[in-house]
């Protein structure tokens, strides 16, 4: 069932070509209810598995025998909660978007077909369509970028592509070893994740290859040195895109790495542990660090998921069930929380005022102006700051317990980046909506366009989600829980304190 | 031997020879003093009927012939890549339908099929005289059909300098040839393998390697013996030009690895990393580096998309011949899969580029912007193959490019002896995709200046560019289908 989430999207695409090029709002309405649909068909899917801990195949057929692919989509708790979370994003970005004009029926076909792309890769239990589906998502995100970007979005867009280009075959060269190596173990080439995770890899190899994979995935997840992507992509892209380059597509990135480096190469992760660690912990207080002293609303928020998504890498590289189950939850609730700040910054901010210079927003009063988006940016912005009562608290508390466990120092630090975290986010609230000087004298008169019903929607339901997974976790760790005592991480977890 | 085998060994290449004489005689007699459309349209479905009907003989012979030792062998195997020939030029007849420059159709038609006659005799020699001939009588088409364009100095010009590389390393070939008849006694390839096996690698041997691998490296347009490419893409009528970056490629790439795997099997030697021994799997690895490395950087600074195009067969070029330096039975399949799906993919993309030529009178890079809005449908094909050209999944040059690596790397049994020139043909990849964006990017992104009409696609070569999109795509998702035969 979870995998007509994959094909509701690309038949929304297929439709969406269709369409006569004049016809906007059907192909709102056609995006909006394959988007609802997509989301439904995940709940519904989530709502059935009966076991979340092991690997339940939803499809296995061969697909190319000579060298033992086959077209193998399958879920555990892990993926559910990632499905579950495309599917939120998925609707928050058409309704993010309603006011795209300018070639709606192409904007709304690149935007499915991206979502088409992450939900297999979040399904995939082979390695081939995995990586398939993940550079699947490439094209889309440099057109959409592209083409309905603003600020640089031509560099912004080829940056993000060739990154995201290099990484992915960063990943190949790794996965076509793999495969050699597999292949001489066990006598016949397999490229099925649940049993190339039974393969002892020889661990010098595992040394050099874990590296690679990891890193060709980590590009993607914002891992400093390699984030330089984020906020330029995240400033350049238009709203929905930068909602989803926040929301989804760097947990594709993060997933990756859990899913195809760790479970493949233990003990490659236990020898780099350390520099994953260290990486990420600079990753959060650089991100932090950059994100106090930005004139440009949106980079704040750019840098910002380079922070945030410091902690899920943090949280990978303790290996043991806290931090990587707060890992886990990280990736969901950052999807969540980024989207909606990018939305308040991106549609309900840049689309009225023109502007996203913090020395022009300062005069215009926008708490006042516009109220709802005040709210709805203290609101995303508390979550994100880590307060309880939201999943961003929960999240990164796992992540911390977790990390104090195997590296105490690091995690200080970690600390240092959560209350630089608390700094900026009150600088931006502050200074966009309800700074004290006086409003200036010259232009503006015209009243902005009040927030419309879409974006009231869609900001209810993120702020909803990351409420009820604050206050029930459980929802979700029940999940994420099972997973991590199965077969498939024992070997990375062995040994590990839980 | 009777003569009667032998004719029925060659039947469909009869068959297209006899096609030859029908086209010139139908355009000399019947259409004579009719438009060139007319006798494009009448000329076209001539040879496709040929080429339909040689496509037939080559399903119905059965199994395995050789009726001239070595001069013609028929397999399962050759009769699918004949079959193939013919279906690319099929292709290339349809794309040319709607051009316009020249009034010598029949000619024009008549070399398109001779050179896939010299292609197809090429698949099927074994032995080194057949090798040198058919591949003659293909060079000698191809040139021919590079200066057809009589109006443009340019065309003359591609054509002259094709010329001339071609007999330079033709010379080479033959050098080479000679050296290996003289060492071995024998030009049946088989058969010199078994004589060369004896003597070890003789310093000789290696002079006639180098020299075969000039030869051929002028043919597959590998550096450095490329140098012909970019202007003979450039000038040459786009047709044209799609048939010698397809059809040659696919014929040239087969008897390639066939001589060096075959004709040279004791001096393989090794390229692995570490672990070198001098043999002509070096000598490729070299020239499959070099490819990779220069065709990938100087394909970034093009303007011309056809020149760029040619760049890129340069680099793809590279990552086959690392196919052809694995030399294992996979590595076979693999490279016969990336360079006939390779074929397919460079026809369309030609096609696309003959259409917006023909529209806006040059190919130049800048000429594409707005494409999208100019002519939805042209450019979704293009981004269909530009993407498959990058190695996007789920298309077919990913499929391609997966299959040639994997077994490349997993040719010596898991010690990744050849993973270095993987990893290189890998990163340059990833530098390939940033110039086919440059074109994706005019054609999506860019907005064509103002008041540009959109862009008329004759509904043939619309029929045959989407057919070659999805052939594309199907082969992409499904590499089974095409793997099968190979």
């Amino acid at each position: 069932m979870l995998a007509w989430t994959i094909y509701i999207s690309f038949i929304g695409v297929v439709l969406l070509m269709l369409l006569p090029r004049e016809a906007a709002r059907a192909a709102r309405i056609i995006a909006l209810l394959t988007a609802i649909v997509g989301c439904g068909v995940a709940f519904a899917g989530a709502m059935q598995q009966s076991n979340p801990g092991e690997v339940t195949t939803i499809v296995k057929v061969p697909w190319i025998p000579a060298i033992g692919a086959t077209y193998y989509l399958a879920a555990d708790g892990i993926s559910l909660v990632l499905v579950v979370l495309t599917g939120l994003a998925a609707i928050a970005g058409i309704l993010f978007s309603w006011n795209i004009e300018r070639r709606t029926k192409e904007f709304f076909a690149f935007y499915l077909a991206l979502i088409g792309g992450v939900y297999g890769v979040f399904l995939s239990f082979d390695l081939l369509l995995l990586f398939v589906f993940y550079e699947l998502t490439i094209i889309p995100k440099y057109f959409l970028i592209a083409r309905w970007g603003s600020t640089r979005k031509e560099y912004g867009a080829m940056k993000l592509a060739l990154y995201s280009f290099v990484g992915s075959h960063l990943v190949l060269i790794g996965l076509i070893a793999a495969w050699v190596v597999a292949r001489a173990q066990t006598g016949h080439a397999t490229l099925d994740l649940v049993a190339l995770s039974q393969v002892s890899f020889p661990v010098s190899f595992q040394h050099w290859v874990f590296p690679l994979i990891f890193v060709g995935f980590a590009v993607l997840a914002g891992m400093w040195p390699f984030h330089t992507w984020a906020p330029t992509g995240h400033v350049a892209a238009p709203t929905a895109g930068s909602m989803l380059l926040a929301g989804v597509v760097m947990k594709l990135g993060a997933y990756g790495c859990l899913r195809v480096a760790m479970v493949l190469f233990p003990e490659g992760v236990r020898m780099w542990q350390n520099e994953i660690a260290a990486l990420a912990v600079i990753g959060i207080v650089y991100g932090a660090g950059v994100a106090l002293v930005q004139r440009d609303f949106k980079f704040v928020i750019g840098y910002s998921s380079v922070s945030h998504m410091g902690f899920v890498l943090l949280g990978l590289a303790t290996l043991n069930t806290i931090g990587l189950s707060g890992a886990v939850l990280q990736m969901f609730s950052h999807g969540i929380i980024a989207g909606l700040l990018f939305a308040v910054v991106g549609r309900m901010v840049y689309d009225r005022t023109h502007t996203r210079d913090f020395n022009d927003l300062q005069t215009m009063q926008l708490g006042k102006l516009l109220p709802f988006a005040g709210v709805t940016f203290v609101l995303a912005g508390v979550a994100s700051m880590g307060l309880p009562g939201f999943s961003g608290f929960v999240a990164e508390l796992q992540v911390l317990m977790g990390a104090w466990k195997v590296f105490p120092k690091t995690t200080l630090l970690a600390g240092v980046g959560i209350v630089v975290g608390v700094a900026y986010t009150l600088r931006a609230i502050q200074k966009a909506f309800y700074s004290d000087l006086p409003p200036a004298q010259s232009g503006h008169n015209h009243p902005l366009e009040s927030i419309s019903t879409p974006e009231r929607i869609g900001a209810i339901m993120l702020i909803a989600a990351s409420l009820i997974i604050g206050l029930f976790p459980g929802l979700l760790l029940n999940w994420i829980q099972p997973c991590l005592n199965s077969p498939l991480f024992e070997r990375l977890l062995k040994g590990g304190p839980l | 031997m009777s003569y009667l085998e032998v004719l029925r060994a060659a039947a469909p290449e009869t068959v297209l020879t006899i096609t030859v004489l029908m086209v010139l005689a139908v355009d000399l007699i019947v259409l004579r003093g009719q438009s060139v459309a007319r006798r494009f349209g009448t000329g076209a479905m001539v040879c496709i009927l040929g080429c339909l009907m040689a496509s037939i003989f080559t399903f119905t012979h059965y199994g395995d012939a050789d009726p001239l030792h070595g001069l013609l062998m028929v397999n399962p195997l050759t009769n699918f890549l004949k079959l193939m020939l013919l279906v690319l030029a099929i292709f290339t007849v349809l794309i040319s339908v709607s051009s316009k420059f020249t009034e010598h159709v029949g000619e024009y038609l008549a070399m398109i099929l001779l050179a896939t006659i010299g292609l197809m005799l090429l698949v099927s020699a074994e032995d080194l005289l057949m090798i040198f001939i058919s591949l003659e009588l293909a060079s000698l088409s191809l040139y021919i059909l590079t200066a057809f364009n009589k109006r443009n100095a340019r065309s003359s010009e591609a054509a002259l300098k094709y010329f001339l590389f071609g007999g330079m390393s033709a010379a080479f070939l033959l050098f080479g040839l000679s050296l290996l008849y003289g060492l071995s006694g024998s030009t049946n390839l088989p058969e010199i393998a078994a004589n060369l096996a004896a003597k070890g690698l003789d310093p000789l041997l290696l002079v006639a390697i180098v020299t075969t691998v000039i030869g051929f490296g002028f043919k597959v347009a590998a550096v450095p013996f490329h140098l012909w490419a970019p202007d003979a893409y450039e000038g040459a009528p786009t047709p044209s030009a799609a048939y010698i970056a397809s059809g040659s490629k696919v014929a040239s790439f087969y008897i390639l690895a066939k001589i060096l795997a075959l004709g040279f099997a004791g001096a393989a030697g090794s390229a692995a990393w570490h672990g070198y021994v001098s043999g002509w799997t070096p000598v490729i690895a070299v020239v499959a580096a070099f490819s990779m490395v220069l065709g990938n950087l100087t394909a970034i600074v093009q303007t011309s998309v056809k020149r760029l195009l040619a760049y890129s067969a340069i680099a793809h070029a590279g990552y086959v011949l690392v196919g052809v330096l694995a030399n294992t039975p996979a590595s076979l399949s693999a490279l016969l899969f990336y360079i006939i799906t390779y074929a397919f993919t460079v026809i369309g993309a030609f096609g696309v580029v003959a259409m917006v030529e023909e529209a806006t009178g040059s190919d130049a890079l800048a000429n594409f912007a707005g494409l999208s809005r100019r002519s939805p449908g042209l450019s979704l094909c293009l981004l269909v193959f530009l993407l498959s050209l990058g190695g996007i999944p789920p298309l077919a040059g990913f499929a391609g490019k997966f299959l040639v690596f994997s077994a490349a790397a997993g040719a010596d049994e898991g010690h990744l002896g050849l993973l270095w020139l993987v990893i290189l043909a890998l990163l340059m990849s990833a530098v390939s995709f940033y110039y086919y964006l440059q074109v994706l990017k005019q054609a999506f992104v860019l907005d064509a200046p103002e008041n540009t009409p959109a862009i008329k696609v004759p509904p043939v070569m619309m029929l045959t560019l989407i057919s070659l999109a999805g052939l594309v795509i199907v082969l992409g998702c499904a590499p089974g289908l095409l793997l099968y035969f190979l």
